[in-house]
């Protein structure tokens, strides 16, 4: 395995949040590929390519970088006065000037979706009925009232996870337990989407109640990573994960208690944001962990993701823990390429946490990280490492807390007002009926897990004890953040796992989580940006996408998403899309 | 051998009382469903049904509330607070948890001062008062219990109204003392406001934990608690029924039998009965609420509600008492709102404590009693009662026309002002002592033979004037100037007779 930081002076016990530089520790053991540009020189020369690639100068709609990769050119089919890469942006600027109808756009994607939809299976519910009905609306509005009060998201095709309420459509969480389930009400972040335009092509899969790293655990059906149909998309978010990845959808929202929307993001080449705790409404959101519980965006580039982001962001009367702050554009300002300077990260402290690093990382994903950390840095930014000794207790406490609040949360599954109901000669036998036959076998074990630990005696144990790692936890981040912009680290220890490979292991799986639990216990935003490939990793042969996790302050999620936003629009190593899909 | 004599030994009782008030909120207290009385599952919506990614949201006229309450138990107002899940599974629980307060209540360490019917005053601890949710109504069909049942129904409307849990300190020894402080707390949040308080509807629900030990001893004998008693009276009923029973048992050698358990009050035999046992205790598994973020209360909205805190009901029996009522009198008066409040108005509109008393204790009670109407709903204002005391006392009517034209006013006849209406009626005193004199002397003539023979002595013969006086005066001479001047008549009279 390649380590990057092997470096016998790292291993020596660091003083608390010792910053040390990077460079001592690359220079002795990282050896780059040839190929890959990372140097502040190259950057210029790569942007230059880039433009060219996604204004289609250089002929052709997608550009080999290497076998199995191919870049995204979102702006291909559009009119080359489009510089942002924004699929979003450019849907806006196609209805403003008519190039593309909203029933096109919808149609367009929709086909996508039905595509890849037997091989990848990314949704429960596929609502192109109405979505086709909002998109014809829409049109008719365009035509009526003109485009000049339309919202940012109008005509943006966009998947909803399944942990989320959408009003009149079926939302079982991957739960047997609520088949046929019809919300009343939209969530609010749905209805946010909605009212910013969106149209809705129907529910992403995810493992049963957003319990689970693989989607295996959905109780409806196994989704498959595009990259590699052998493999998970990761999870919970699975299934919002892969939508992206194939472009069966603009966008998708996805849920995050531990993970859930980074790790898929990492397994499956996309970009995903995790807000702060409270940025974003939590009422409709079906919870796991409730203080954990956060909803947020994935979609192929930091800049729609953070166009979501702000459609969906803000106080809500619904959700007591929901920030009165107020709500940036996440999107504004964000700069194109061609405006770029060599150093355009020039200022900014850039945290490796080391404790992320190291042993127990696969070496496709060390090399990718090194690699896209050695990039920021030649982007400008000071990047230097920092320990944060707590971190390993956070995955622990994060399952203590996590199914803590998940063994409450799941006791309305009762069978008493709505989902499955079993009779039973009693009502002691309808709970166990339906219970016992509507969740599975993961979400019985987080209930037990949970239930134990909030039990009289062993409270103090474990709940107590957990919250006091996360007060730890929580602490040492907060003042690694004093010192940096953001700090960095993969998301997760190895690239997307074979489909059954962990899902019969439960500590191999809960173990994945490692370097995305923290930031829960911690409420901070964090995002994952895909920064390279594990080559050859896939059971094909194919290369196999990582991402590079960036951890903002507490609501810094403008800074995070720039910093983000420029690292995706200089890293063109990282660009790629599965093969096999439209 | 020798038969060991039972040394002759004293018991007594430790009482504490757990009562839950329902707060008199318009809306429920995590969502904005009405609290109004409706027909079954009319009040519902997809937060208090616990549907799928619902949250709760605290209304904050039940932080008010709760505030105000303590205050009026004199507890301390805790700062900062937090709300926990209380855990378990019942059909009637929309969520399998309840919003409560585990260990940071919102209200703690109060005291209140208690009044038995004989006047005399205790006073009750108050441990805490926290903030929870009810829970919806089982309607069991065949069966007064889940058990046995053919079928349940749940009626979700009153899951999630407010409730404020009061737990007082074990301060009580009889069934009365019970009952004395279960009223004061009653009394305490009817005058805040805060309940409407029908114990019937289960607006204030009581139980009561009762234990028995040696007299003098520190340790705490073995708990049972009682439920299910609908009145003060059914409570202390069903207290000393409890007392005597664990007291027998005691004598005869039987404690172990008292176990830690729940009984019910039956009302009709006067007993409490097993309902069902605790068996070690129910592992609720508290945790904090994650939902809601922590309570914080501002010193703004204490000094808010303490500016705005209606009078206590022991502010109000001092008061009556320093008015020179009767305590009798003063606890009747303070003992409901409605009465308390009328009876205050009275006075302010300028009439005697005294005969304003008389009045609201006497003929208005009896007839509220009797058309079961409230003093709220009196067509007979304040205002017109202390009108016609003042009358009576002024001497421009008689104590007795005062009872006479009393129906009529109740049906809010006179409502231009009493007297007014005493002229129109030609019911106003004839106090004139010119005017009597003419009576007088008009009677005195027409009655020749009696007043030869009460001058010669026949002095019982006074009577029978007063009465041909009142009813030439159609009963309206004022009666201390008729006898005055009646008597000066007759005096002249007599002496001239001589």
């Amino acid at each position: 395995m390649l380590c990057i930081f092997s470096s016998p002076c790292l291993h020596q016990k660091p003083a608390q949040l010792a910053r040390q530089s990077i460079k001592t520790a690359c220079s002795s053991s990282i050896t780059y590929r040839s190929r890959l540009n990372s140097s502040a020189n190259s950057v210029g020369k790569c942007l230059g390519a880039r433009r060219m690639a996604e204004t289609g100068m250089i002929g052709q709609s997608q550009r080999k970088i290497c076998k199995g990769i191919t870049i995204p050119c979102a702006a291909a089919a559009a009119a080359p006065s489009a510089t942002s890469t924004s699929l979003i942006r450019q849907i806006q600027l196609d209805l403003r000037s008519k190039s593309r109808s909203a029933v096109d756009i919808t149609e367009q994607y929709l086909e996508q979706l039905e595509a890849a939809e037997p091989q990848v299976r990314s949704f429960i519910t596929v609502t192109a009925e109405s979505a086709r009905t909002s998109a014809r609306q829409l049109d008719e509005r365009i035509s009526r009232e003109g485009s000049s009060s339309l919202g940012p998201l109008a005509g943006v095709p966009l998947g909803i996870k399944d942990t989320l309420c959408t009003a009149g459509t079926e939302t079982t969480a991957g739960a047997r337990v609520l088949k046929g389930y019809v919300p009343s009400y939209d969530a609010t972040s749905v209805a946010r989407l909605k009212a910013a335009g969106a149209i809705i092509v129907g529910k992403a899969n995810c493992d049963a109640f957003a319990m689970g790293s693989t989607t295996e655990s959905s109780d409806y059906q196994v989704t498959r990573n595009p990259w590699d149909l052998d493999r998970v998309p990761g999870g919970s978010s699975g299934g919002s994960a892969a939508a992206v990845a194939v472009g069966q959808c603009v966008g998708t929202l996805g849920s995050d208690t531990g993970g859930s929307i980074r790790q898929p993001a990492h397994f499956c080449g996309v970009v995903g944001i995790k807000p702060t705790y409270g940025r974003v409404s939590r009422s409709g959101l079906i919870a796991y962990g409730s203080s954990l519980d956060c909803v947020g965006p994935l979609a192929r580039t930091v800049e729609d993701a953070a166009l979501m982001l702000t459609a969906i962001s803000g106080r809500d009367d619904l959700d007591a823990t929901s920030s009165p702050r107020q709500v940036p554009d996440f999107a504004e300002g964000l700069p194109e390429a061609s405006s770029l300077n060599s150093r355009p990260l020039a200022g900014k402290r850039i945290g490796i946490i080391r404790e992320t690093v190291g042993a127990g990382v696969a070496a496709g994903v060390s090399d990718a990280f090194t690699r896209a950390a050695k990039h920021l840095e030649s982007l400008g930014a000071d990047v230097d490492e920092v320990s944060l000794p707590s971190s390993d207790a956070g995955l622990p406490a994060y399952y203590v807390i996590a199914t803590s609040e998940a063994s409450s949360n799941l006791s309305r599954f009762d069978g008493v007002r709505y989902g499955l109901c079993k009779q039973g000669a009693n009502i002691r036998e309808v709970y166990n009926e339906t219970r016992g036959e509507g969740l599975n076998a993961e979400v019985k074990r987080r209930i037990l897990m949970g239930t134990y630990a909030l039990s009289a005696g062993y409270y103090d144990a474990y709940y107590k004890r957990a919250q006091q790692v996360r007060t730890l936890v929580q602490r040492e981040m907060y003042a690694a953040l004093a010192e940096h912009d953001a700090l960095i680290s993969p998301a997760a220890p190895t690239v997307a796992y074979r489909i059954g490979q962990v899902v019969s292991d439960p500590l191999e799986m809960y173990k994945g989580d490692l370097m995305t639990v923290n930031l829960n216990l911690a409420g901070l935003p964090a995002m994952v940006v895909p920064c390279g490939f594990e080559e050859g990793g896939g059971s094909q042969g194919q290369a196999l996408p990582v991402g590079l996790q960036i951890i903002g302050r507490a609501f810094g999620e403008a800074d995070m998403i720039r910093i983000g936003h420029i690292f995706e629009q200089t890293a063109d190593f990282a660009q790629g899309k599965p093969e096999g899909f439209r | 051998m020798s038969v060991a004599v039972e040394p002759q030994v004293a018991f007594e009782a430790v009482i504490g009382i757990e009562c839950h008030v329902q707060l008199n909120t318009q809306t429920k207290a995590f969502c904005g469903c009405t609290t109004s009385k409706s027909t079954a599952n009319a009040n519902i919506c997809p937060i208090c049904l616990a549907h799928p990614g619902t949250l709760p949201v605290l209304n904050e006229d039940v932080l008010r509330k709760a505030v105000l309450a303590g205050l009026a138990l004199n507890c301390n107002i805790a700062r900062q607070s937090k709300f926990d899940r209380k855990q378990y599974f019942y059909p009637d629980l929309p969520k399998g948890y309840q919003i409560s307060q585990y260990d940071e209540p919102i209200c703690y360490d109060g005291r209140i001062e208690t009044v038995l019917p004989d006047g005399s005053t205790r006073s009750v601890g108050i441990t805490r008062a926290h903030l929870e949710e009810d829970a919806g109504k089982l309607v069991h069909s065949g069966s007064d219990q889940l058990s046995g049942s053919d079928y349940s129904l749940v009626d979700y409307n009153r899951a999630g109204v407010p409730l404020l849990e009061v737990v007082s300190d074990p301060d009580m020894r009889t069934g009365a003392e019970a009952a004395a402080y279960a009223s004061e707390l009653r009394r305490i949040m009817l005058f805040m406001g805060l309940t409407e308080g029908v114990m019937a509807e289960g607006h204030m629900r009581f139980d009561v934990n009762v234990s028995v030990r040696e007299q003098g001893s520190e340790t705490l004998g073995t708990k049972v608690e009682v439920k299910n008693m609908n009145s003060f009276s059914a409570m202390q009923r069903a207290i000393d029924f409890e007392i005597d029973r664990q007291v027998e048992l005691h004598k005869s050698g039987r404690r172990h039998e008292i176990i830690q358990e729940t009984r019910l009050f039956d009302e009709s035999k006067s007993e409490t009965f097993t309902m069902r046992r605790k068996e070690g205790l129910a592992d609720y598994r508290y945790f904090p609420e994650p939902d809601l973020p922590p309570i914080h209360v501002s010193e703004a909205l204490i000094h808010e509600v303490k500016e705005n805190k209606a009078e206590a009901p022991s502010a109000v029996r001092r008061r009556y008492m320093d008015l020179k009522l009767p305590v009798a009198d003063a606890l009747i008066l303070a003992d409901e709102l409605p009465v308390s409040r009328y009876f205050d108005a009275v006075v302010a509109a300028g009439a005697s404590p005294k005969l304003a008393a008389n009045w609201v204790l006497g003929d208005l009670m009896a007839y509220t009693k009797e058309s079961k109407c409230s003093f709220d709903d009196l067509l007979l204002t304040p205002g017109s009662l202390a009108e016609l005391v003042g009358a009576i006392e002024e001497g421009v009517i008689s104590g007795k026309i005062g009872k006479q034209v009393l129906p009529d006013l109740l049906k809010g006849n006179g409502k231009e002002g009493v007297k007014a209406y005493m002229k129109q009626k030609g019911l106003i005193q004839i106090s004139d002592v010119s005017a009597i004199e003419a009576l007088v002397d008009d009677v005195l003539a027409a009655n020749p033979k009696q007043l030869q023979d009460y001058c010669a002595g026949k002095v019982k013969l006074q009577g029978f004037f007063v009465g041909q006086l009142m009813k030439a005066s159609k009963g309206l001479a004022n009666p201390e100037v008729l006898n005055k001047v009646l008597m000066k008549k007759l005096t002249e009279a007599h002496k001239a007779a001589e």
